[in-house]
Parts: C-alpha cells; structure tokens; sequence
C-alpha cells in the first residue's frame, strides 16, 4: 500500500511523487503548468526562515510554494536518491 | 557579433515574427537586440497586458516582431496566456520564435510542445548558454533539433552571441509542414481524438487534433472560431455527432474536462521530460553546490532575517551618509547661483513678481530637488540593482513572504518597498511583479508609507532653514 502525506509535511531534501492536486479550475492548470502533475518528482530544498514558503525542486526548477498550498497537494515519499 | 546587418527598418508586407517563452528567459534581451531599440516593455499596474513590436531588417530583408508577454503555458489560465495564445491563432505570425532557458530547459519546453500543436513554423532559441555552462548544463543543440524536427538554435543574448544563426534560422523557417511528433495523449484520448478528426479533413494534421482536442477540452467556441479562421465549417450534424461519441468514449473511461487536462499536463510533462533527458547533461557543478549552500544560509531560521536586515541597513548606511557630501555641496553652488540671478535680474530692473516666479519659485523648487534627491538616488539605485545582479533580492521575497501574506499581500511587495524606499514613484511602476491583483493594489497603495529619498533628506539638510 502505497504511503500519502501531504506535500507540506515532506521533509527537506526528501523525495516524493504527486498523486493528487486538490485544486480546481484556473489554479489547478496552474499547479500543472509549474511540472506538478501525477507521477512527477518533487524535493523540498530550501525553508523560509518564517516557515513558509517552501521551495522545491520540481522538473529542474526551484518553486516555492506556500504552505497554504503545499496543504492541498498529496504525495507519496519515495526513497532516497544514491548518489549526488 | 556586428550589428551592421540589423537596423530598424519601415516596409509594408513584412514577415512577422512572434517572440514567445517563458517569463525571465531572456525574450525581452532577444527583441532588444534584434530591434536595436532599447525597448522597456512596461505597463501601469492593474491594466491589460501591454505587447511591444518593433522591425529590424537582416540580409536586405525586413521583419516586424512582436514581443508576446512570458507565459508558462497557453491554458488560457491567466490574461497573458490569453494574449500569448489568441496571437498564435488568429494573428498568425510568419513565424514563431520559442526562446527557452538552458538551465530550466525541461520546464521550457511544455511551452515549446505546446506551441507546435498549434503552428508548424516554429524556431526554439534556447538562451542562457552561458549561465548554463556556468552551472555545468549542457544542451545538445543538435539532438534537440533532430527530436523536435524544428530549427534550434543555442545563443547568449546578454552576450549577444549566437544572433546570426538565429537570424538564419530565422529566414529558413516558415514551413507549416513540419513532422513534429505529436505528444502521444494515451489509448483513451487518442481514440476520442480520432473520432473527432475524421470529420476536420479539410485542416492539417496538426490544426485537426488542436481543435479535436480544445473541443474535448468544452472549449467549443474557441474551437470553432479557429476552424472558421482557416476557412473550415464545423457547425455540421457529423462533427456533433462525433463530438457526442467522443465524449460518451471518455465518460465511460471516467475522464471529465478536469480528467483531461490532467492526463494533458502528465502527458506533455512525460515528453518534455524525455526530450530533456536526452538533450541536457548536468555534470556535478561546484559553482552549484557553492550557491546551494549560501542559498540555505541567506534563507535559514537563525541567520535569514538578521543578514537581511544588516544588507538592508548597509544600503541605507552608503545611501544616507554618501549622499551627504554632494549633496551639500550642490545646494549650496545651486543656492548660491541662484543668489546670482537673482541678484543680477534685479539689477536689471526686473519687477518682484518675476523674481519671485523664476529665482524663489522655478529655480529654488529644482535646486532642492536635484540636492536633496540626486545625490541619494544616485546612490541607492546601484546598491539595489547590485543586490538584484547578484540574485539577493528573491531571497528577500521568499524570507518575508510569510508575513506579507498574513497581511493579505505578496512577499514580492518587500521588493517594491525596497524601490519605495529610493522613489515611490518606481516604486509603484515595480509592483507589476505581483500578478494576484488584490495583492498588487495593496502594494500599490502602501508604497507611499514608504519614505522615498526625497523624505528622509539628508542629515546636513535637517537643519537648512526653507
């Protein structure tokens, strides 16, 4: 069975896939459009000092989101990258 | 480079070109350099998206281009998609010109993928190789051009190299024929796509399946007035019919509209995915690392917010006591000359009133100006683009985005405070950064709690009697 977290509760510099966007409408082809679409890789890399936003590693690019919408994003944890 | 081969020109029957991409790619750099204009594409806050043209003419031919506004995607989400995607299917540019990032080249090319469902004659102009290069990415240009069977070219327009191949580029494309793979949506859509193709024989391949697939999408006005710009019918019994099956093929999949957009992106994702898979090599950059672990100091909990408000103070610091001197010394020559004029009109016999108006009033009102405000501007304007070149400023954002966002506004109004803080006035002219619109009026309107270098006169001034 596969484990689902919120996005918001991933830790920094863990992976995870997105398996769900809880948005609708002009938000949600937003959120696609920025590379967060089912399936794809996502990595938390850097907190605000403040909590958030979050910044994320997502198809190459570094994002931040806010945790008001990192809230309503479910993942599933992946395991660690060998390597760099 | 010369650029003896590119002057701005004025002929009719120009070939237009549309400049495309996503935003902070480097498009704008691109239109200056082939335009010769040193263009800035600026609109007032709160009004429609602005788009800049200009002409330049390259081996005795002459072209328009048009700088359509950044865009990530053209799901008509926002007005810039809007603009971005109307003017790729009803202006229909000669050719279109696709500038992406070298370092962020898998994001780009959703855009790119994207763009060639819609026209064939595409040139994608891949930009920033030298920050590339910096950061150990480098871009296969030849793969991409072979995957994507378009012209592609790789340029450094801040340095300006590249800009003749891509002018060449430039005058080989123009080929609606173009046998781009088209992004292969899955068994379930493709099927829906065939059934709605079969009655659009009278488009291309390429324009079929955009409409087939805006269609499926229950974007059918939009559909329609595509076909119907190309000359094609599509009010008939057949294509409803079909359009009805297509849907019913769907539905019984459980894919609605919102289903389909998502299989779109994931699909689109996928391809652009694999294409940069094949095109980019990152080899393990220390300049990477480096700026990784400044990044996680200049953001962290305990050292954030403190080297933020000592940049900021340092700034302050240089602005207030560098200004001092010159600032001084230029009310008093300005003063002084003034005293001169006046002196010397009144010896001429002129009435009070008129030294009044032009001594104590014109030139007295532009002597304290220019002493009191150059000499800061001077100063803080280089310190802030200073901060802005060396990539300081998002951080600021990101640390203190939390907070604005408590307040209602965006963490991109610390940035135009920060202008505020050397003129409101560019201050308020800075607030087009924010896009939500409610967050921008915000900033706007508490710009002017800032107080500009006009208000925080220098310290010799404190004392000056008026």
């Amino acid at each position: 069975m596969e484990h689902e977290i919120l996005l918001d509760d991933l830790s920094l510099n863990s992976r995870a896939a997105v398996r769900e966007l809880d948005f609708n409408g002009a938000e949600r082809r937003r959120m696609l459009d920025l590379g967060l679409c089912e399936g794809s890789v996502v990595e938390p890399v850097l907190k605000s000092p403040l909590g958030s936003p979050v910044a994320y590693l997502i198809c190459g690019t570094l994002i931040a989101l806010r945790r008001c919408d990192s809230r309503r994003i479910v993942v599933t944890p992946l395991a660690a990258k060998g390597g760099i | 480079m010369s650029h003896a081969d590119i002057s701005p020109a004025l002929h009719n029957d120009q070939p237009v070109i549309a400049l495309m991409g996503n935003p902070n790619v480097g498009k704008s750099t691109i239109f200056n350099l082939l335009t010769g204009l040193r263009q800035h594409t600026g609109n007032w806050p709160g009004k429609t998206v602005a788009v800049a043209s200009g002409e330049f003419s390259s081996d005795g031919r002459s072209y328009r281009i048009i700088d359509l506004p950044g865009t990530y995607s053209l799901s008509a989400a926002s007005p810039e998609e809007e603009v971005a995607l109307d003017y790729l299917c009803f202006e229909r540019a000669d050719v279109t010109l696709v500038v992406a990032d070298a370092t962020a080249l898998e994001r780009n090319l959703g855009l790119v993928l994207q763009t060639l469902e819609v026209t064939g004659r595409v040139v994608l102009c891949v930009n920033l190789m030298d920050e590339a290069k910096r950061r150990g990415i480098s871009v296969d240009i030849e793969v991409l051009q072979s995957s994507l069977a378009i012209p592609v070219v790789a340029v450094s327009a801040a340095r300006g190299e590249g800009v003749s191949e891509l002018l060449c580029a430039l005058d080989s494309a123009g080929c609606d024929s173009v046998n781009t793979r088209p992004v292969p949506y899955g068994p379930v859509l493709e099927n829906a796509l065939d059934t709605l193709c079969e009655c659009l024989p009278a488009l291309c391949e390429r324009e079929r399946r955009f409409v087939a697939l805006r269609m499926l999408l229950g974007e059918e006005a939009f559909a329609r007035r595509f076909a119907a710009e190309r000359g094609v019918e599509t009010k008939t019994e057949q294509l409803a019919s079909a359009l009805n099956h297509a849907q019913k093929i769907l539905r019984v999949s459980g894919a609605g509209p919102e289903r389909i957009c998502d299989v779109i992106a994931k699909r689109r994702a996928a391809m652009a995915e694999e294409l940069s898979q094949n095109a980019v090599r990152t080899s393990c950059s220390t300049r990477g690392r480096r700026n990784l672990k400044i990044d996680r100091v200049l953001t962290s909990r305990r050292l954030g917010i403190p080297i933020m408000l000592l940049l900021l103070c340092a700034v302050f610091w240089l602005t207030i006591t560098g200004a001092n001197y010159p600032s001084a010394v230029l009310s008093t020559l300005l003063f002084s000359l003034g005293d001169v004029m006046g002196g010397a009109l009144l010896s001429l016999g002129a009435p009070a009133w008129l030294h009044g108006l032009l001594i104590s009033g014109i030139w007295r009102t532009v002597a304290w100006v220019i002493a009191v405000m150059l000499p800061p501007m001077a100063i803080f304007f280089p310190l802030f683009t200073l901060l802005e070149d060396l990539g300081y400023l998002p951080r600021v954002a990101f640390n203190l985005d939390h907070a604005f966002y408590r307040c209602g506004a965006c963490g991109r109004q610390a940035l135009t405070m920060c202008m505020g803080f050397g003129c409101n006035a560019a201050g308020v002219i800075g607030c087009r950064i924010i896009s939500s619109p409610r967050e921008r009026l915000i900033a706007i309107l508490t710009n002017s709690l800032v107080p500009c270098n006009g208000r925080f006169a220098p310290p010799h001034l404190w004392q000056q009697p008026v």
